[in-house]
């Protein structure tokens, strides 16, 4: 076990340094952050050359990226476009995208098994059917258009929730963004995990259980749902990377402050600090959540512990 | 969110399960075909009635596939979907682009019959103008995806070592990056009103997961007997490759190619929507959709058309997909 | 072994198994698929009964009817009596059964890596029995784990309790299932293909351990199998499954001397002998039958050397040829007469 840790941490040093420089190409093509900066008018030569310097812009990529990477583990950011260090924004905005997103990940677990299991037990029933008639469609609506429709009925036409979100964003103003966020993961859940247990009912350990006098449940429990679980699990590790991408659209329809909200600010403004410091997060974030889901993977898998 | 991710279900990949079938009368038969598993008595013999003329993997799969009516429905939808997507005139001849401010937020009016939207345009007229992005960004996408997913992922494979590892890790530095934010950070300093920046980053961060299947399943073939006895032979690399190998991958990839197409075209809509998909005067569904969420309480129409068409649009290639799957997976042969 | 002392003394025992004209069908896509069309059989205590057939001929299916353990849907019992003890087993209430199940009569299944659940210890798995049918503590069971990996000869018992089934090998792992199913001492085991998935040698442990365990135990054994090596040595009796019928019941003896039914015939002229190296093997013709269409008359008939007429549109009864013999053939005079010679 000692040794699969640290050949999974081994592995996600070149991913972390591979995304890292490329969002850092990609923001560094984004635009003349100097332009920025002086607003409408041309900037002044020397002001732009002092601003140049300070940035460190007039060093090679390389050396711009290394140094950055150099700032972050320090803990310094750099300073956002509005003057605030990023790491200020980052402590205002990540508890809100950390709150939503658990939310969603709590949903997920909760609506989505329950009713992949369910209706994997009941293959073939008037319900099956209809629970993944109904998957299909959740997952064909985009995200943006069931948030605006959430956000019409339960929030304008039936007043039932405020439309948008508080600054405190707390966590009863962040259930229907959650959900919305969810959603379509949700739909996969129920999918996979209702295909895992209809594989697994068949497979020969269960009928050994059954075969043993084991009472229904926990030939189900026991048996059944701790190995067709496991790649449920999986998905949903994979999938918080596309929650938190996700984010960035629940959070602009119902007004939310988060990582999203954020980011977006420093891209039209085009702002690399934040753009960088916020993506590197996120990354960050993505890969120790991998890392887990693979340590679950192991802990709930025998066979990849002592392979 | 609608991303090309991992699609759990489309488990085509070794260790993967056989996918969620649309619970349409095929369970029962695949349970029956399952029960004779190892260590059990067939129930029914290996042989099926009609068994006895050789079948190749595609037309069994086109035989069910004509007899699975999810698949008729979205394949017409689809069929409709590319008419109007080459000849938009051919049901709407109006102009998308010609609007009159007069009309702004009207609702539905003779000859009119989707209303107009805020600038005054016809919203039937740009429904149907707005099909031809959609299929276009998927079509396209998916093609690139496939490709590029199906050559890398084939290769590293197929040679193994130094190659897969390589390519594992880059195909991890892209899913590394979480679909929109990429989008957000990459599309933004595009101008271009074109299709191709869209399609050209769907293919970008879209091909690792095709690469991954096409991976596996090379893999999976590289191992089969009958492989390793030609290899034993005598067999060169390419003759291996597209006699043994190829047959066996393609189905896999198409498979989810298919789905993929959908979940692209969903992926288009949403990065219009955040302003930085397909940019005005292109017509598309996802730019309208943006613009008509402020007027959502004035003018519900005006999201409701280009949304309801987005959405069909996208459950017609996923039911496509999934019929595809279901016809095609070789755990059911 | 004295098969014979054994045999006669279980002969005069009421059965513990007694199947009776039992019917099983697949209910399927395709059509309906007869699975088991009226076989009987009995098992007496201490007695072993190997079923014999190719895949396909309903032998397993008929175990698991036995079992309860049948797939259903799509799976179905149709007709017939399962009396274990005497009591019938089909009209049985679940939980009933379930108390049966594993405690009184257990089975032990082919692959056993596959059998096994992956993600639990071979010790949670063996004291499950105790702890679910026992209500023993989950120290208890443990031990007891331990006791039964002991018995069915695993070394170093102790430390391997708590490993995992991939972890043993093909033939460790097919003794932890025979211990799965000796763990409650039951009446009855039901062995189906238990060696088929082990290497040659590891076969021939497997198989004396088990038949050491039944002497031990005086439990009932039903050994399923297309093995006729397998059948000699360990089986007092044997009944032949075509096509979801039983077309021969023998002493296991006699059979090999004297049997009384083509198909039979065709099996034991099929295992590859010492004396006749040189010459062809034989092969009986044709394929299995297919069971969504099983022909009419004698199933076996487009396969038969005898077949005449006949056998196309009488379908042959289970004829009575001794007190423990049957045939399904209309021409099992022949059949003997002809090997006689």
């Amino acid at each position: 076990m000692g040794r699969y840790v640290i050949r999974r941490l081994l592995q996600m040093i070149p991913v972390f340094a591979g995304t890292t420089v490329l969002i850092f190409v990609m923001v560094y093509a984004l635009g003349d952050p100097v332009q920025a900066r002086c607003g409408d008018r041309a900037c002044d030569p020397a002001t732009a050359a002092q601003i140049r310097h300070d940035l460190y812009l007039d060093h090679p990529l390389w050396q711009q990226y290394l140094r950055y990477m150099g700032q972050i583990f320090r803990g310094d950011f750099g300073v956002a476009w509005n003057g605030r260090p990023v790491t200020e924004l980052l402590a205002s905005a990540l508890p809100v995208t950390l709150r939503l997103t658990v939310l969603a990940i709590l949903f997920e677990i909760v609506i989505g098994i329950t009713l992949g299991v369910l209706t994997g037990l009941r293959r073939g029933r008037p319900a099956d059917t209809a629970t993944l008639l109904g998957t299909l469609l959740v997952i064909s609506v985009p995200t943006f258009v069931t948030g605006y429709v959430l956000q019409y009925l339960l929030g304008v036409k039936w007043n039932l929730i405020a439309p948008s979100v508080s600054s405190e964003a707390r966590f009863d103003e962040l259930i229907v963004p959650a959900l919305v966020l969810a959603l379509t993961s949700l739909a996969y859940v129920t999918r996979l995990s209702r295909t895992s247990v209809v594989e697994n009912i068949r497979a020969d350990y269960v009928r050994t259980a059954v075969a043993k006098g084991l009472p229904r449940r926990r030939v189900i429990t026991r048996h059944l749902l701790r190995n067709s679980l496991i790649p449920v699990v999986t998905f949903i590790g994979t999938d918080i990377g596309a929650l938190m991408g996700g984010a960035i659209v629940t959070e602009r329809i119902f007004n939310i402050h988060g990582v999203g909200y954020q980011l977006y600010q420093g891209i039209l403004r085009l702002d690399s600090a934040t753009v960088v410091g916020f993506v590197t997060i996120l990354v960050i974030v993505f890969l120790l959540a991998n890392l887990l889901v693979d340590l679950l993977y192991a802990v709930l898998d025998p066979r990849i512990r002592y392979a | 969110m609608p991303e090309p991710r991992n699609h759990p279900d489309e488990a085509v990949e070794p260790a993967g399960g056989t996918g969620a079938a649309m619970g349409l009368g095929q369970d029962e038969a695949r349970s029956l075909e399952r029960a004779p598993g190892p260590g059990r008595a067939p129930a029914v013999p290996a042989d099926r009635p009609g068994a006895d003329r050789p079948h190749s993997l595609w037309s069994d799969a086109w035989r069910d596939l004509r007899r699975n009516p999810v698949f008729v429905i979205a394949a017409l939808v689809i069929l409709f979907l590319v008419v109007i997507s080459v000849w938009p005139r051919l049901i709407a001849p109006g102009n998308p682009l010609s609007c009159n401010l007069d009309n702004s937020q009207q609702g539905s009016a003779p000859g009119h019959p989707f209303g107009f939207d805020t600038q005054g345009c016809d919203v039937y007229t740009r429904v149907v103008h707005g099909a031809r992005a959609s299929v276009t960004v998927g079509v396209c996408a998916t093609v690139g995806a496939a490709l590029l997913g199906a050559l890398l992922g084939g290769l590293a494979g197929y040679h193994g070592s130094w190659a897969d590892a390589v390519l594992s890790r880059v195909s991890d530095i892209f899913f590394g990056i979480p679909i929109v934010l990429g989008g957000l950070v990459f599309l933004s300093v595009v101008t271009s009103t074109t299709v191709w920046p869209v399609v050209g980053f769907i293919v970008l961060l879209g091909w690792p997961q095709i690469g991954r299947i096409a991976r596996g399943s090379v893999i999976t073939a590289k191992q089969n007997d009958y492989v390793q006895a030609a290899r034993a032979l005598g067999a060169g690399n390419t003759r291996v490759l597209l006699r043994h190998i190829a047959p066996n991958a393609v189905a896999p990839v198409i498979v989810v190619a298919t789905i993929a197409l959908g979940t692209y075209i969903s992926l288009e809509a949403t990065l219009s929507y955040l302003g930085v998909g397909l940019k005005p005067p292109t017509v598309s569904w996802g730019i309208d959709i943006s613009q008509a969420s402020t007027q959502i309480r004035n003018a519900p129409h005006m999201l409701l058309w280009p949304a309801g068409a987005l959405s069909v649009t996208v459950l017609a290639f996923i039911m496509l997909g999934d019929a595809v799957r279901d016809a095609l997976d070789p755990k059911l042969r | 072994m004295d098969e014979g002392a054994t045999a006669t003394a279980a002969q005069d025992e009421p059965p513990l198994l007694d199947v009776r004209d039992l019917h099983v069908e697949f209910r399927t896509r395709d059509g309906v698929a007869r699975a088991v069309n009226g076989v009987s059989y009995a098992v007496r205590p201490r007695q072993t009964l190997a079923v014999l057939g190719e895949s396909g001929s309903g032998k397993s299916v008929t175990a698991q009817a036995v079992m309860g353990i049948l797939d259903s849907p799509p799976g179905f019992v149709t007709r017939g009596e399962i009396l274990f003890r005497g009591e019938d087993l089909l009209t049985m209430g679940a939980e009933e059964r379930r108390r049966v199940r594993g405690a009184r009569m257990a089975m032990i299944f082919q692959d056993a890596l596959s059998a096994l659940n992956p993600v639990l210890t071979v010790g949670e798995q063996l004291g499950e029995m105790f702890r679910v049918h026992r209500g023993m503590s989950r120290k208890d069971a443990r031990a007891r784990a331990v006791e039964l990996m002991d018995r069915v000869r695993i070394p170093a018992a102790r430390d391997r309790v708590g490993q995992y089934p991939h972890q043993f090998s093909g033939g460790m792992r097919q003794r932890v299932m025979i211990a799965m199913a000796l763990a409650l001492e039951p009446e009855l085991i039901i062995a189906d293909e238990p060696t088929t998935a082990l290497d040659v040698t590891v076969q021939a442990q497997v198989m004396e351990l088990l038949a050491e365990l039944q002497r031990e135990y005086g439990m009932g054994l039903i050994l399923i199998t297309h093995d006729l090596g397998v059948v000699a040595d360990v089986a007092d009796h044997i009944a032949v499954m075509y096509a979801g019928r039983i077309v021969e019941t023998a002493p296991v003896h006699e059979i090999y001397k004297r049997p009384a039914h083509p198909y039979t015939k065709g099996l034991l002229e099929s295992i590859p002998r010492l004396d006749q190296k040189g010459r062809e093997l034989y092969a009986i013709k044709g394929l299995p039958p297919n069971l969504l269409n099983i022909p009419t008359g004698c199933a076996f008939h487009p396969r038969c050397p005898l077949a005449r007429d006949v056998c196309a549109t009488d379908e042959p009864e289970l004829y009575r040829i001794s007190a423990r013999r049957g045939s399904a053939c209309h021409f099992w005079r022949e059949c003997l007469g002809e090997h006689q010679r």
